[in-house]
């Protein structure tokens, strides 16, 4: 079983330089300041160019998969939190839907509302800090990434009041949600989604204003229509490339399909382009909050879920929009109140397949700015 | 074409749209028979069952077929079915209901669920199938799907399934030294987690007394 | 009222030295340490102050408040890290190269103390005075590079290796803009020693003149930075010391979100607090000289003399701060197509506009050549960095880029 270089990108070679100089092999290593979590890209340098590169993980790897065929199907919702652990609403989200897909669950209306505001103010979450950070690896010594953590704090503290933690949320449950809207939670939430254009207009104007950021980060880590869809990436990546693919739009699951967005398609395929599609999707989300608070409908927050979860034999996939792709949940069950298969199908995972791709022929520098522009988590790439 | 225009000297303005075609159902898997006659569909869960010698020409047919197109591969899982014990009541000659055992056989099964991004249709689901457990084989589908890559491996990582024709089958998640497979129905947690389960040198002695000790006291 | 400090600084110095008016070898001694102790211990004073300055200045940048456990606004602060710098540990790698690993910050201290004793702090106050200053200040200050390659190589350590490297590339290529951008000034001043570069940005006729109005301005509108070759010039030093300083956005050396600390990763303790100084004051000097050449040197309108100058100096670095908290970096290759395709042929350009604008003024008085300096002069530098910086960019970093919104 020897490893077997993978196919270079169309247009590479690999040539040896004429001097006989030799390749300075590089770990990125797990402790690093850039690679957004432990996460270790062996480089070998020629120079300053890469010229091969291999993604290790595992570091985190705390095998939630085995975890969730000891427990039963309801147990598993707080791990979902832990996956990528800076959206933990969209991860519960996902794999309530694939659990409802096993058991036909009718969730009422105001459950769904609820869990479209709180998917998207958490799309709003993911999407601040990945455009702080990436300004940030460029470079800017931590002014942009403030002004975008405020904006995220501010989101935070309405989670905190209404599931009791900021982060790992547990909020969504088979059926509907945990507990309903304390007072004033719903002025709050119109407030800060009122004022979040001001502040994105503010950090457009960074983009589209500042030469450093486009010199570096334009025609760097790109990824083509045809190469995006074979490397199966998702998400933003994917609609960077041009490539009009959207979960919410395409399978409608909840109610999205009552809602009136855009989805932002870009040409390039580049980090900028990656960078612009982020900052666009940010501004839909704000435009379908403002419909969902506006429509919210008064009922229950829980269906009728049976009080132990057995469904029958049989399996699942749901799959959601999650803000750094698709995430899916494939669930066996055997009739057992404990699933027989629990996989996640992680976004972040799927879509480093193309960062060797990607970075390939650039610098070291670039390759920083790249994985930024591809959001992964570790938490979610390990699992 | 809808448009919103930026870029060095940029000023956002917002055109109009184009459709987006939503959900088209589930896909149809009578095309599927009608061209492959004697592959298995198991209506239970909605599965094309492929053993791996079958997987090359299946696969290209889908991805090229036009009424198919399944140009997007999303998802791919190993599951592990140890050797079981069906009990199921059943009529016998005589009228009477008696339990009849069956035993299903052990296998190992590697499911893709493919979905076409140009026509927007729902999940088409494949397994490989293979009934050995000591050695498993399967064919990979990295040659032409380039995203199965780091799943693949995934699998292999954590099943111990090895797919023939993978560019570079190696350990993903666990660390290239490690032993076993951790997925696997039958996968034994070390005892004691504070000995590495590939230990060396005096460790893996102690790990190896303790191991013999342990073994020694329990019936 | 004018250059009052420096001359009363002067007189206490020249008092000091009479009481050993009866040994003269001792009153030499006692005149060198009077020239270069004050001026060594001062400037670590305004060290400890800037780093305090930086991390407020950056904080506020950043929407946060910055120091202000330590002392009243956090003004102890310096003391603290200094405290904590001279306790922290000396960790050397094992297989590193001690005698050049010890010797990179010493090497790094050296040139930079040197090249602050060039600067012309006021009338009469030089510690150096030596004719040829400018060019002795631009030889010194380039053995800053060797000194930071020394520090990575020596470390053994790939990161290092490659903050070197990067180093070594950055500091020689912009050496070229800052020294061609002097040229045209000492081309104008007629001379490289600094006091007399510093005397030539007065407007002599009306400095000499009672007229209290005169006197003001003489003082101010004299300074290189308002004529237009000047201007431009100052602008391109600007630029060119701050990757000469390794201060962002050109501080590719350290970027710590890339290769940590680059060339600094493997020190710590006592060893980083003297680079962390060696390259502050490299960059007060540096500043220094750009302050000397383009912004008057210690000319100003009322109190003349070494108040002005102090005033000069810490604005360009509040400049230099600000900067930092503010602009990404650039990456390498570009930074270097930055200076060799961009900055050297404007300097180049700079030194014609110079000559033009001179010969002008000696036949047709100031005002004309005014006026055809910046309109003209200025015009052509303009339209040339345009151009350069078209030629430059790619085909796709000129395109307008769309972006789909697809219902």
């Amino acid at each position: 079983m020897s490893p077997v270089q993978t196919m270079p990108p169309r247009g590479y070679h690999l040539s040896k330089d004429e001097l006989g100089a030799d390749i300075l092999e590089v770990a990125m290593g797990p402790h690093h300041p850039s690679t957004h979590g432990v996460f270790r890209m062996d480089l070998k340098l020629d120079g300053e160019t890469v010229v091969d590169l291999k993604p290790v993980f595992g570091y985190l790897h705390r095998n939630h998969e085995k975890i969730a065929e000891d427990i039963s199907y309801p147990m598993s919702m707080p791990f979902t939190d832990r996956l990528d652990y800076l959206c933990g609403m969209t991860n519960n989200w996902a794999y309530a839907l694939s659990a409802e897909k096993l058991i036909e669950i009718e969730v009422p209306e105001r459950a769904e509302y609820l869990r479209v505001i709180v998917g998207e103010l958490t799309r709003l979450v993911n999407h601040c800090l990945l455009i702080g950070f990436f300004i940030n690896d460029l470079g800017a010594l931590g002014t942009p990434l403030l002004y975008a953590l405020r904006e995220r704090e501010k989101i935070l503290d309405l989670f905190e009041v209404l599931s009791g933690a900021r982060m790992m949320v547990n909020y969504i449950r088979f059926g509907g949600v945990r507990c309903d809207l304390p007072e004033g939670w719903l002025g709050e939430c119109q407030r800060i989604v009122d004022a979040f254009p001001a502040f994105l207009d503010e950090y457009e104007t960074l983009l589209t204003e500042n030469e450093i950021i486009i010199a570096r980060a334009q025609n760097v880590g790109v990824v083509t229509r045809e190469e995006a869809i074979d490397f199966s990436l998702t998400g933003p990546m994917l609609r960077a490339s041009g490539v009009n693919y959207d979960i919410r739009k395409v399978d409608r699951y909840g109610i999205y399909d009552r809602f009136d967005f855009k989805i932002p398609i870009g040409g390039h395929g580049d980090c900028y382009d990656r960078f612009m599609v982020r900052m666009l999707e940010m501004r839909e989300s704000v435009k379908i909050l403002k419909q969902a608070i506006r429509d919210l409908p008064d009922g229950n927050i829980m269906g009728k879920a049976p009080k132990i979860f057995r469904p029958a034999p049989g399996e699942a996939y749901g799959r959601i929009e999650a803000p750094k792709g698709e995430l899916g949940f494939y669930l066996i069950s055997d009739g057992t109140p404990i699933p027989y298969r629990f996989k996640v199908r992680p976004p972040s995972f799927v879509n480093l397949t193309a960062l060797r791709h990607m970075c390939l022929g650039h610098k070291v520098a670039d390759a920083v700015i790249i994985l930024g522009s591809i959001d992964i988590v570790l938490g979610e790439v390990d699992r | 074409m809808p448009q919103r225009e930026t870029g060095p000297i940029g000023d956002p303005t917002a055109i109009t749209i184009e459709t987006t075609i939503g959900y088209m159902g589930a896909i149809d898997h009578q095309g599927v028979i009608r061209r492959f006659p004697e592959l298995e569909w198991d209506d239970f869960s909605g599965s094309l069952i492929l053993s791996p010698e079958r997987v090359d020409e299946v696969v290209s047919w889908l991805k090229e077929d036009p009424a198919y197109r399944l140009d997007y591969l999303s998802c791919v899982s190993g599951v592990d079915y140890l050797e079981k014990e069906e009990k199921t009541r059943v009529r016998n000659e005589a009228g009477k209901m008696v339990v009849k055992t069956s035993l299903s056989p052990e296998k190992m099964e590697v499911v893709y669920h493919f979905y076409s991004m140009e026509k927007k249709t729902g999940p088409f689901i494949l397994k490989q199938r293979v009934h050995s457990r000591e050695n498993p084989v399967v064919t990979s589908l990295t040659p032409h799907y380039r995203g199965a890559e780091l799943m693949e491996r995934e699998v292999y990582d954590l099943f111990g399934i090895h797919f023939t024709g993978h560019p570079d089958l190696r350990r993903i998640l666990m660390w290239e030294a490690f032993q076993h497979h951790p997925m696997r129905k039958d996968y034994v947690p070390p005892n004691d987690y504070e000995y590495e389960p590939t230990p060396h040198g005096d460790v893996l002695q102690r790990a190896r007394e303790r191991r013999e000790e342990l073994e020694g006291q329990s019936p | 009222m004018n250059n009052f400090f420096d001359l009363k600084l002067v007189e206490l110095g020249r008092w000091i030295e009479a009481f050993f008016a009866d040994f003269p070898s001792l009153k030499l001694v006692v005149h060198l340490l009077l020239c270069t102790l004050p001026l060594a211990l001062s400037f670590m004073g305004a060290f400890a102050f800037t780093t305090w300055l930086e991390r407020k200045g950056l904080a506020r940048i950043q929407n946060r408040p910055g120091p202000n456990r330590v002392g009243i606004f956090g003004l102890l602060q310096p003391i603290a890290d200094g405290i904590k710098m001279l306790i922290k540990e000396d960790i050397v790698p094992e297989r590193s190269d001690k005698l050049f690993h010890f010797l990179a910050p010493i090497m790094l201290m050296i040139p930079a103390l040197i090249g602050v004793g060039f600067l012309p702090l006021g009338d009469g106050l030089h510690a150096l005075p030596l004719d040829s200053a400018i060019i002795f200040f631009f030889a010194i200050s380039s053995l800053n590079t060797i000194a930071v390659f020394m520090a990575g190589w020596s470390s053994r350590n790939k990161y290092s290796l490659l903050g070197g490297m990067r180093a070594v590339a950055q500091m020689i290529s912009y050496e070229i803009p800052l020294v061609l951008s002097a040229v045209a000034v000492i081309m104008i001043a007629g001379s490289l020693n600094a006091q007399e570069v510093v005397a030539s940005q007065q407007i002599s006729s009306w400095v000499g003149s009672g007229n209290i109005l005169q006197e003001f301005f003489g003082r101010i509108l004299g300074w290189n930075v308002f004529k237009p070759w000047g201007f431009a010039g100052f602008i391109f030093f600007f630029v060119a010391a701050l990757a000469e300083a390794n201060r962002s956005p050109f501080d590719l050396p350290e970027a710590d979100s890339e290769i940590i600390a680059g060339h600094l990763t493997e020190y710590s303790g006592f060893k980083y607090a003297i680079f962390f100084m060696g390259e502050y004051i490299s960059a007060f000097a540096i500043a220094g000289i750009g302050v000397t050449l383009f912004l008057g040197g210690w000319n100003g309108p009322v109190f003349s003399g070494l108040p002005w100058f102090v005033l000069k100096l810490f604005s360009l670095f509040a400049v230099m701060i600000w900067i930092r908290g503010t602009l990404p970096r650039l990456r390498v290759d570009q930074l270097m197509g930055y200076a060799w395709k961009f900055l050297f042929p404007l300097a180049i350009l700079n030194i014609f506009l110079a000559g033009f604008y001179h010969f002008i003024e000696r036949q047709w008085g100031t005002a004309i050549a005014m006026l055809a300096g910046w309109i003209l002069g200025f015009g052509a530098l303009q339209l040339a960095a345009t151009a350069l910086s078209r030629l430059n960019q790619s085909p796709i970093m000129r395109s307008k880029r769309v972006y789909q919104l697809v219902e």
